[in-house]
């Protein structure tokens, strides 16, 4: 049978790219303004689930919670692996805090059903707050393992793993189901397999009534265009009180922008000259021996 | 005591030890107690702990809820969050503080969703003020103070629909302040009411390693950001230290992530390091990283953004890619000596 894992994935703003004014009035991010990319500790989390897949076997869903557009992410899913993609996505979500985005994300996990794994990025780059995780586990009522570093060993039953904490590590096992949040550390995620991006380079997504029907499965209806799912708050029996804006206890006050003051710096070219230079000019202060 | 909530922090332990960043946290309580007119209690849960815990009034707090049991020795998620769960709806403080470690970091979330109450991470300022939504006003509120996308913008978060108001702090983030002697704890111990099916984590090895590299009295430190954050990019970090005879360093994302060891820390949160040659590869240079390297005596720094902040303090910047940069450094100091 081998195990069943979901990997939650989000598409982040890159945030190394962007400055104050890409943020709306009501403090929520403007994505638009800001180039989209795949949360890179979710790839290290996928990474990780599809290594157990080829080791000892399963299936790998990725879900992710976002507008239309972050289906870009569950298509760079697919092309790594991914068995199976879910778009949860609803005007509803618009505005969500972590606590109403763990809402969201694990109702959708219960329709997925049945799991024995989750992996989570151990953050998000925009945020940075590494909560959703351990909110998702709380609201499954299952146990988590938060910043894990490796994987150490895996079995049917449990899993062992290497956790980074301040000056050291621990190695701490868990039975099934368990939620792992898993570090950039923990792994070198693999490219895009040039034959997956050929199959799946033009799928879609479809807008699912009920989270599975019989007709998806079957292998005439189940064609590449429509390979991403997509669910939406009744499709999750998600309460929309509990979502989104109204779902969301935090509220931002005020942004301010972080202004850096000016200095002086001498531009050295990147050139083989340019740096031998500045090589020697250090040698010759003494700053280099 | 007074009307109002109280300030509620949680005691990390370690190995029977409370971390110095609760300690941090019961002051800034203290503080904001002061503008609440309200007191100070703390929760802790541990093994044998009691008298680790008695320093607590020193700095200022009245009342610790201690959860005694040898089961609890080690963290574990679901437990802790249980037991804390429980302090919180049975004396319903108004603000509770947890240390943005990776036990609060773990510990937080998951009790700010059973409560389901807004909860801020990495918090690098708390006030108390007001703050009105819609037609209502809130007032002596905490507000919760962040740096977030990347530190380019400071947030200020509230959460007065929901109690208590929660937020996570780094160590070092808040001053500890002197104890006082006199100052006295009352120990309040708490039943473990956690069946034993709830310790879902098996604690096979716990390891502590002392700092190895000295970052403090090195010469000459090549550290890597995430701009270098690949095990590609922190080798080339790692063979410039090498080929210049210096330490390898590292920004905090960089160690978060598990990629370097949390003693190579450069920053607010790290070590402040004075070398007489600091090489930033693919660091932005965000405040709180500029805070532990500011007083290098040379700063190169490498980064392919133009703009990148640390520009502003380095006294040489190369613009271009690690990747391409180191290679060509190594190769230029190999030639001259
Ligand atoms: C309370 C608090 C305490 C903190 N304490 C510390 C601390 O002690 N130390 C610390 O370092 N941080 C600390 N931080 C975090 C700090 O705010 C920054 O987030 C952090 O320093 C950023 O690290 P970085 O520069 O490595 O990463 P990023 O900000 O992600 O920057 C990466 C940089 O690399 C560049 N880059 C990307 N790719 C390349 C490439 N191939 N070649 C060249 N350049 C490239 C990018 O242009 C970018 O400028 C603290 C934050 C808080 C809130």
């Amino acid at each position: 049978m081998g195990l069943k894992m979901v990997v939650t994935v989000k598409q982040v703003p890159d945030t190394h790219n962007l400055s104050g004014d890409a943020m709306k009035p009501d403090g929520t991010v403007n994505r638009n303004a800001l180039p989209a990319i795949f949360n890179p500790e979710d790839l290290n989390a996928l990474e990780e689930a599809l290594k157990i897949k080829e080791t000892i076997g399963g299936t790998v869903t990725a879900i992710s919670m976002g507008p239309p557009k972050a289906k870009d992410v569950l298509k760079e899913c697919l092309y790594r692996g991914a068995d199976e993609v879910i778009l949860v996505s609803d005007k509803l979500f618009a505005g969500a805090d972590t606590l109403a985005t763990s809402y969201a994300l694990k109702c959708a996990i219960e329709k997925v059903g049945g799991f024995d794994l989750i992996l989570c990025g151990r953050q998000a780059i925009d945020g940075d707050t590494a909560q959703v995780g351990p909110q998702i586990a709380e609201k499954l009522k299952i146990n988590q393992l938060t910043c894990v570093s490796e994987i150490v060993e895996i079995d049917e039953r449990s899993v062992c793993v290497k956790r980074s904490v301040e000056n050291g590590y621990e190695i701490v096992r868990s039975r099934f189901p368990v939620l792992l949040t898993i570090t950039a550390g923990a792994n070198e995620p693999r490219s895009p397999s040039a034959k997956r991006v050929m199959a799946y380079k033009n799928v879609d997504s479809v807008v699912c009534e009920t989270a599975y029907d019989e007709t998806w499965f079957n292998p005439q209806s189940c064609n590449n265009v429509s390979r991403i799912r997509e669910w939406n708050t009744q499709t999750i029996d998600a309460d929309p009180a509990l979502c989104g804006l109204s779902g969301s206890p935090t509220k931002v006050k005020k942004i301010e922008n972080v202004v850096l003051t000016a200095g002086e710096v001498k531009q050295i070219p990147n050139t083989d000259a340019g740096i031998a230079g500045l090589i020697h000019e250090l040698i010759e202060e003494h700053i280099l021996g | 005591m007074s009307m109002t909530r109280n300030v509620m922090v949680f005691i990390e332990l370690n190995d029977g030890k409370i971390a110095d960043v609760s300690l941090e946290l019961v002051c800034e309580a203290g503080r904001l107690a002061r503008k609440l007119n309200t007191g100070v209690v703390a929760v802790a849960m541990g093994y044998d702990a009691r008298n680790e815990l008695m320093c607590l009034g020193g700095f200022g707090c009245d009342k610790v809820y201690y959860t005694d049991d040898s089961r609890l020795s080690f963290f574990s998620s679901v437990p802790y969050a249980g037991i804390m769960v429980s302090a919180i709806r049975k004396y319903q403080p108004g603000i509770v503080l947890f240390g943005a470690t990776t036990m609060g970091r773990d510990l937080a979330p998951r009790v700010a969703s059973a409560l389901r109450c807004g909860l801020t991470a990495d918090c690098t300022q708390l006030e108390i003020g007001d703050h009105g939504i819609r037609d209502k006003e809130y007032k002596n509120i905490l507000l919760q103070i962040r740096p977030a996308f990347g530190g380019n913008i400071i947030a200020t978060i509230v959460s007065p629909e929901s109690t208590p108001s929660m937020a996570t702090v780094r160590e070092g983030v808040m001053k500890m302040a002197e104890p006082d002697p006199s100052g006295k704890t009352e120990i309040v111990m708490e039943p473990c009411c956690v069946p034993d099916e709830d310790f879902l984590t098996e604690v096979i090895q716990v390891v502590r390693e002392e700092s190895s590299v000295n970052l403090k009295s090195a010469r000459i430190i090549v550290s890597a950001g995430m701009g270098a954050g690949s095990p590609e990019g922190l080798l080339l970090v790692k063979q410039l230290a090498r080929t210049l005879g210096g330490v390898a360093g590292a920004s905090r994302p960089v160690v978060d992530a598990g990629l370097m060891d949390r003693c190579c820390q450069v920053g607010q949160t790290g070590v402040t390091v004075r070398p007489n040659l600091y090489i930033a590869c693919g660091i932005s240079g965000q405040i709180q990283h500029r805070a532990g390297m500011e007083g290098a005596k040379r700063i190169i720094a490498i980064n392919k953004d133009l703009e990148a902040p640390i520009f502003n303090i380095a006294h040489y910047g190369i613009v271009g890619d690690i990747h391409d940069v180191i290679p060509k450094m190594i190769k230029a100091y190999k030639a001259k000596a």
